[in-house]
């Protein structure tokens, strides 16, 4: 028998991944629409013989091409002819729902509906006379449990039974779509028709709901209840707050960290001497060697002590967005966001640059319009990140070992202070005009389906293991070549080799701001690569091998170190200037890549290099040359 | 009256929606002239407000509200 295509269409908020998911499990495929960064979802199943390809298309509430998602599910249908397209209602918000399903009609576009959370709709009040809405569209009309295995099934035995052909429309939806016609040639303004008819399918589904719906007198639903203190007043912060701040301790201290650390353990001291000793063992030839473990193995390794942090995140966060909490966030802080030109939902993917810049850049997807994506995306490397943090502990506690902690704060402060400003320069100039707006769904608290959360998580995480890892793949080879090699080939030391000649070069850049030795050019250089490295290089190049890179022992690794030649080769003036400097300039090559993937541009990632260099330069430029002007040292 | 008038808990029918960029979405969300709609509450910094009307409820900013024209029914 035939292959058979099916595209599921639906309003955000109705269940509609968990029914995808639900139908094709593991075995899907995840892709990009053309032009966009929005997922394309497609799954194959096997089904009485049949091969059944199913198609997610993303959830819009209307398709009049405005925003990205809408503009894919117009486009889809022009191109392609699915042999059944299942329009997703969410059965206790039908009015709203239908709206789409009404739109899909008068494109001449057979559907079945399904009519989803029967179990929900129940709860509420609402009974609804399946026959009745089958007879009232001319459509056949189909319902499901949300997350329930059993009732998705059973719209496999419709897919392989329904011949769309059989369908016509209804005598009052041919009546509805001649209606649309007669608006759409009444030769009107563009705006007066559409406003006419947007009024004429809610009429249209006020008649067909008064027919098919009813609704019992609705008590205080528990998600209003729940809103009650998860999105009023001031219980609602401080709820916040709270679980913020726990979903930060579990990425970063409690599961994520932990676990990456454990990760880059196994790599630098299991793996990479293990690889080392066979390798000397087979008599490989010792740049091989040395190309092998100190950047493959070491690149590698970085890339993947990244995965237990993003994997972790992804997973809180698609819970918390599964849950319907994260449109209360950002309900809650859309005005404080506003004043940075943003919107409230922005402030997830920002709270997340605190602790890791590519979770946060990726999480900027979520946001509604282009504007807000970008400037979320170019302001997050301002932000005091988890590998910024050793920088700062440590040169605080070398320089300043008197205000350490409130060197290390300010720069915090610096930095939002500076996403902040950025986010305003950029919303007034290179996106200005492009609107940014808040109408967001609050949808009612549900449980989330754990299928859909895991393979929410799955897919991001991969996406950045394959997109990323193969940009810091390329990076870490690049470093390892320029800090063991120059012109007449390997070198013992990295004081002979490319690096040295380019931290010469660079540092040549930062004589205006007092830090203007090669070891700082190179330590920059490498910070690219990973903030960690800042640190790190500095330790070997000062000849301080062993020195550790965690923020807690800045204190101790402070003492050892100043009795190197860096503790003269900066004044605290300089050293301030250096501190401003990491903390602003580029973002590390694991977030370029990442901004190169998610904007779908080099250019953009190039901007987000130059422009955040640029602010580094001039702000610790100002900083040491005005401090010296004040007498300052 | 406009929508960014109406007191937390109030009933209000919408009359009409002002021109803007906005408009389009705010009647495709169904915030068509003749909807009831009810004041559900205000973000704990005043803005923005989250309204219920055709058995769901939206949040949008008062800049927006303000843009809606309705008359209070009860």
């Amino acid at each position: 028998m035939d292959d058979l295509t099916v595209a599921l269409t639906g309003n955000p908020n109705t269940g509609k991944s968990t029914i995808f998911n639900e139908l094709t499990g593991a075995r899907q495929k995840i892709g990009n629409w053309p032009g966009v960064t929005v997922d394309k979802k497609t799954g194959l199943i096997d089904y009485k013989g049949r091969k059944i390809s199913v198609v997610d298309l993303p959830g819009t509430y209307s398709i009049n091409a405005r925003s990205q998602e809408e503009k894919v599910v117009s486009d889809f249908f022009k191109d392609n002819k699915p042999d059944i397209v299942v329009d997703i209602v969410d059965a206790s918000n039908m009015a709203r729902n239908l709206f789409l399903t009404v739109q899909l009609l008068e494109q001449n576009i057979p559907l079945v509906i399904n009519l989803n959370m029967m179990d929900e709709a129940k709860r509420h009040g609402i009974t609804i006379d399946a026959a009745k809405l089958e007879k009232a569209f001319g459509m056949p009309v189909t319902n499901t449990v949300g997350r329930s295995n059993a009732s998705v099934r059973t719209l496999l035995d419709v897919f392989t039974s329904t011949r769309m052909e059989n369908y016509n429309p209804s005598e009052i939806l041919q009546k509805h779509i001649d209606k649309i016609h007669a608006i759409k040639n009444s030769g009107q303004s563009a705006e007066k028709i559409e406003e006419e008819m947007i009024s004429a399918r809610y009429d249209f589904i006020d008649k067909v709901m008064s027919e098919a719906v009813t609704v019992h007198a609705a008590n205080q639903t528990l998600s209003d209840k729940l809103d009650n203190y998860l999105a009023n007043g001031i219980t609602s912060l401080v709820i916040m707050v709270a679980m913020m701040w726990g979903l930060f301790q579990i990425t970063f201290n409690w599961i994520g960290q932990p676990v990456a650390d454990l990760l880059g353990e196994f790599f630098e001291e299991t793996l990479a001497p293990s690889v080392a000793e066979s390798l000397a063992a087979a008599d490989v030839a010792d740049w091989m060697q040395s190309l092998i473990s100190d950047g493959i193995i070491v690149g590698v390794g970085s890339v993947l002590s990244f995965v237990p942090l993003i994997f972790t995140l992804f997973f809180f966060l698609s819970f918390l967005d599964g849950t319907g909490y994260m449109a209360r966030v950002a309900f809650l802080m859309d005005p404080i966001m506003r004043r940075a030109g943003l919107t409230g939902k922005g402030i997830m993917p920002l709270i997340m640059g605190f602790g890791c810049g590519v979770p946060a850049i990726m999480g900027a997807r979520a946001l509604d319009t282009h504007k807000d994506r970008m400037i979320s995306i170019l302001v997050t490397p301002f932000l005091t990140c988890n590998a910024k943090l050793p920088i700062l502990a440590l040169f605080a506690a070398m320089f300043f070992p008197d205000n350490a902690a409130n060197i290390v704060f300010g720069m915090y402060f610096l930095g939002i202070a500076v996403a902040i400003i950025m986010a305003k320069i950029l919303g007034s100039t290179t996106f200005k005009g492009q609107q940014s707006t808040f109408l967001l769904e609050l949808p009612p608290y549900r449980l989330p389906d754990m299928k859909t959360v895991l393979l929410e998580t799955w897919d991001k995480g991969k996406g950045y293991l394959v997109k990323a890892g193969t940009i810091i793949f390329a990076m870490s080879v690049l470093i390892w070549f320029l800090s063991n090699f120059n012109s007449s080939g390997m070198v013992e030391d990295e004081s002979e080799s490319y690096l040295k000649s380019i931290g010469s070069g660079i540092s040549v850049l930062f004589a205006p701001q007092g830090f203007d030795t090669w070891e700082s050019g190179a330590a920059v250089v490498t910070g690219v690569l990973a903030k960690e490295a800042v640190v790190s290089t500095m330790g070997i190049l000062y000849g301080e091998d062993e020195i550790s890179a965690e923020a807690e022992d800045a204190e101790e690794t402070s003492a050892t170190m100043m009795e190197t030649a860096m503790g003269s080769a900066f004044t605290p003036l300089s050293a301030l200037a250096f501190m401003i400097f990491t903390q602003l300039y580029s973002p590390c090559v694991t977030a370029l890549g990442t901004i190169k993937k998610e904007t779908q541009s080099w250019k953009w990632m190039g901007f987000a290099f130059l422009y955040t260099c640029s602010v580094a330069w001039v702000l610790s430029l100002i900083v040491y040359q005005g401090g010296k002007l004040l007498g300052f040292e | 009256m406009t929508l960014k008038d109406a007191k937390v808990g109030e009933i209000v029918r919408i009359d009409s929606v002002e021109e803007s960029e906005l408009k389009p979405r705010l009647l495709t969300m169904g915030l068509i002239p003749g909807t009831r709609v009810e004041i559900l509450r205000s973000a704990p910094f005043g803005d923005p407000i989250a309204i219920r009307l055709r058995a769901y409820n939206l949040a949008l900013r008062k800049d927006d509200a303000e843009k809606i024209q309705v008359s209070q029914v009860g």
